[in-house]
């Protein structure tokens, strides 16, 4: 078994399922279009576990390395003799472990939208979409160069848009999908621009030959190219994980997550918390021999980017009431724990980071799409996203208590559920390299406890539920099917070895599981757990007492620490006043002016001459014998 | 007294001027036209008179005069296909009276 033919068809099934549904769902078969979906995406899903047990299995290693294998390459475009870019699909182990994320999250979301979106007008529309959205970042994992990275990039930012906006009847929804689309397109400007000093350096687009010329001796000796003190490849890379920051919510570009809750909550689990906003982390991780081996300064950005998107996040999170932005933040935070357990690991055997962040990645996916869908299933009872306006809901809706309550403690790092396991190892990692990292990692982790059981007892316990109206039931069979699946995988997926499957150097990474350190942090997420239990577990007045006693801290904090303002004093006031208008101007008086200049010289001189045009037979008949003598007399005189 | 070719050229220069004069000062298009074959057939004579004295052995000129003849005739049927339909639509075959295409 060594063909691996058949991977081109786990991205091509949700493309044709896109066509399919989005050309001719609506009109002819609205409503089954969803349950067609379900089954091209199952099958997806399908040869994506059949890949991964090919490839991690079957195949296995070789040499005591896993391979990289490129089943199709083809040359797209070919600008020069050695300049060209190639469409391909590119399998190592990150991208393998990749295709079973995105297609079992994308399954569950898709069966979990059966009964969600269920007697929606534009099913099969949402269904179109999110297959469009699925194709996209299956063809982003797979992808064998930079540029082919780039364009999927763009198709998964585009979805993402589509999604927000899919109640666009709703104002602040269509806000949302664009303030998302800007700030990640704007961030998608110095990917591009790191995408090109990259390729001209290292001479080519595509991974295997990039990574292998950046990494190799020759080129780290005459490493001479520079700009303002840093070398060019530092620079390529910061550049490239801006990038890679805007799609992945790192601070200070996170703004458009929030917001993108407005879409509909299974799309926040599939795309806002599970699949698009890791692809900056797997960006990294794709180029992460040449941010390691090459040069550490772009590691260590992306470090403090993470931590401190980390800790910046799980503060906002703690105070918010909208049960989706927490748990954007909540994703945030988590996204900014995988960001620096890249930055401080290293390439080879101390790549431990590396490994622990792909971990996380893996866990997270699960149990925190769990935590969406099942926040899904408390807004589609309560028909509110405020956690107000919740509480006992424990009698109403058994099912999604427990999954829930599975889902917080596996963000919350209890033992033996699977966030234990990965946030364990990333906090490892850290403590070894960057003890201060480890430190604020380790706070952050008590506050993840925290707001997250804060949201659980708000939903579930505190106040007794009064529920009006008289229909209330937990929802269909297709919306509690998957919260089973994501919970049962929010306890498995954490005894995966998966130092065995996926390192930096694609090797075996011995992970020492050590009992001792890991009371430091189970004890700090016990003690979050047990302060959110104290305050939210019955109605009481300790919480706003402690606001009251924060005071400014706490208003900041609830305001989102002013981000929003901040970006919008800078875009209306400095950049509107002191670039917006004088382009404007110069737009208005001298390009205008200069068209209008040209277009009034003609009309003026076409007015003065056009009287010559009489409409007399005879007139032209005279101007033709004048001409005619002019022309004679002057080669009889001056061409002798 | 012997025809040179300065008397067929004065002659031929006559003619041209004759068929310009009626060409600018009749306003009927019939007239107007007869003056335009007065022009092109004092055109024929030149090159006939040309053929003759200057380069006998040859016959260019001969066929210029019999190709313009021609295309004269040909002229001709186009100009009074026109002048035809100036007249359904005018009533009048004077040129003062068509005078709808211009700026």
């Amino acid at each position: 078994m060594s063909n691996y033919n058949y991977i081109a068809l786990i991205p091509l099934l949700p493309l044709a399922g896109f066509l399919l549904l989005g050309l001719f769902g609506r009109r002819y078969f609205n409503k089954v279009s969803g349950i067609l979906g379900t089954l091209l995406l199952g099958v997806s899903a399908i040869l994506s576990l059949v890949a991964a047990y090919q490839y991690f299995i079957v195949n296995g290693m070789v040499d005591g390395v896993y391979p990289v294998i490129e089943p199709f390459k083809y040359t797209w475009l070919q600008f020069t003799d050695t300049l060209s870019i190639d469409m391909g699909i590119l399998l190592d182990p990150i991208s393998v472990m990749m295709l079973v994320v995105v297609t079992f999250v994308s399954l569950m979301v898709h069966i979990y939208s059966l009964g969600y979106m269920k007697g929606e007008e534009r099913f099969a529309t949402y269904y179109s979409y999110l297959q469009l959205f699925t194709f996209s970042m299956l063809g982003l994992v797979i992808s064998s160069n930079l540029f082919q990275i780039y364009m999927f990039w763009e198709l998964v930012g585009v979805s993402s848009y589509l999604l927000i906006g899919y109640y666009y009847d709703k104002p602040s929804a269509v806000a949302a999908s664009k303030k998302a689309f800007i700030v990640t397109r704007f961030a998608d400007l110095f990917f591009l621009i790191g995408i090109l000093i990259l390729g001209f350096t290292g001479n080519s687009f595509d991974f295997n030959t990039l990574i292998n010329t950046l990494t190799s001796s020759e080129f780290a000796t005459h490493f001479g190219a520079s700009f303002l003190g840093i070398s060019v490849v530092t620079w390529a890379l910061t550049l490239i994980f801006i990038g890679g920051a805007g799609k992945s919510a790192m601070f200070p570009l996170h703004i458009w997550l929030p917001d993108a809750m407005e879409g509909p909550t299974p799309v926040s689990a599939l795309i806002h918390a599970a699949t698009m906003v890791v692809a900056g982390v797997f960006l990294v991780a794709r180029l992460f021999p040449v941010f390691a081996i090459t040069d550490s300064g772009a590691l260590e950005i992306v470090a403090y980017v993470g931590i401190f998107s980390a800790l910046f996040a799980a503060v906002i999170a703690c105070t918010q009431n909208d049960i989706k932005r927490v748990l954007a933040y909540s994703t945030m935070s988590q996204i900014g724990y995988m960001m620096f357990a890249l930055g401080v690991s290293s390439f080879g055997e101390h790549g431990a980071g590396y490994t622990a962040s792909m971990f996380h990645l893996f866990t997270h996916a699960f149990f925190k799409s769990l935590l969406f869908l099942g926040a899904g299933a408390v807004i589609h009872m309560v028909h509110s996203n405020n956690m107000q306006d919740m509480g006992g809901l424990r009698k109403y809706m058994p099912i999604t208590n427990i999954t829930f309550l599975i889902g917080c403690l596996a963000i919350a790092g209890v033992p033996p559920f699977a966030g234990f396991f990965s946030k364990e190892m990333i906090l490892h990692a850290a403590y070894e390299s960057h003890p201060g990292i480890f430190y604020v990692a380790l706070l952050t982790s008590g506050l993840t406890a925290f707001y997250m059981f804060r949201l659980y007892f708000s939903i579930f316990w505190n106040k007794k539920a009064h529920l009006h109206g008289e229909h209330h039931s937990e929802g269909t069979f297709s919306m509690k099917l998957p919260l089973i699946i994501l919970a049962t995988l929010s306890i498995a997926t954490g005894f995966i070895p998966f130092g065995n499957f996926v390192s930096s150097d694609k090797t075996v990474l011995h992970s020492h599981f050590d009992i001792v350190f890991s009371i430091a942090p189970v004890l700090i997420g016990l003690l979050g757990i047990s302060i959110a239990y104290n305050f939210y577990q019955k109605q009481s007045d300790k919480p706003t007492k402690i606001a009251a006693a924060a005071g400014g801290f706490y208003k900041a904090a609830y305001q989102k620490f002013y981000i929003d303002e901040v970006y919008i004093f800078i875009t209306k006031k400095i950049i509107f006043n002191l670039i917006g208008r004088p382009a404007a101007w110069f737009d208005r008086n001298i390009v205008d002016g200069f068209i209008n200049l040209t277009g009034n010289t003609t009309t003026k001189i076409s007015s003065t001459i056009k009287g010559l045009q009489s409409g007399k037979v005879q007139g032209y008949a005279m101007y033709f014998f004048g001409g005619v003598l002019v022309l004679t007399l002057f080669f009889i005189y001056c061409l002798k | 007294m012997e025809v040179t070719l300065t008397h067929i050229l004065f002659l031929s220069t006559s003619l041209f001027f004759i068929g310009m004069y009626g060409l600018f000062t009749r306003r009927n298009m019939i007239t107007m036209l007869m003056a335009i074959e007065l022009i092109l057939n004092s055109v024929n004579i030149n090159f006939v008179a040309f053929n003759k004295y200057l380069y006998p052995e040859e016959l260019t000129g001969v066929f210029f005069t019999i190709f313009i003849i021609a295309i004269a005739a040909a002229e001709a049927a186009v100009a009074i296909a026109i002048i035809i339909h100036i007249y359904r639509d005018h009533k009048s075959i004077d040129v003062e009276d068509s005078q709808d295409m211009k700026y």
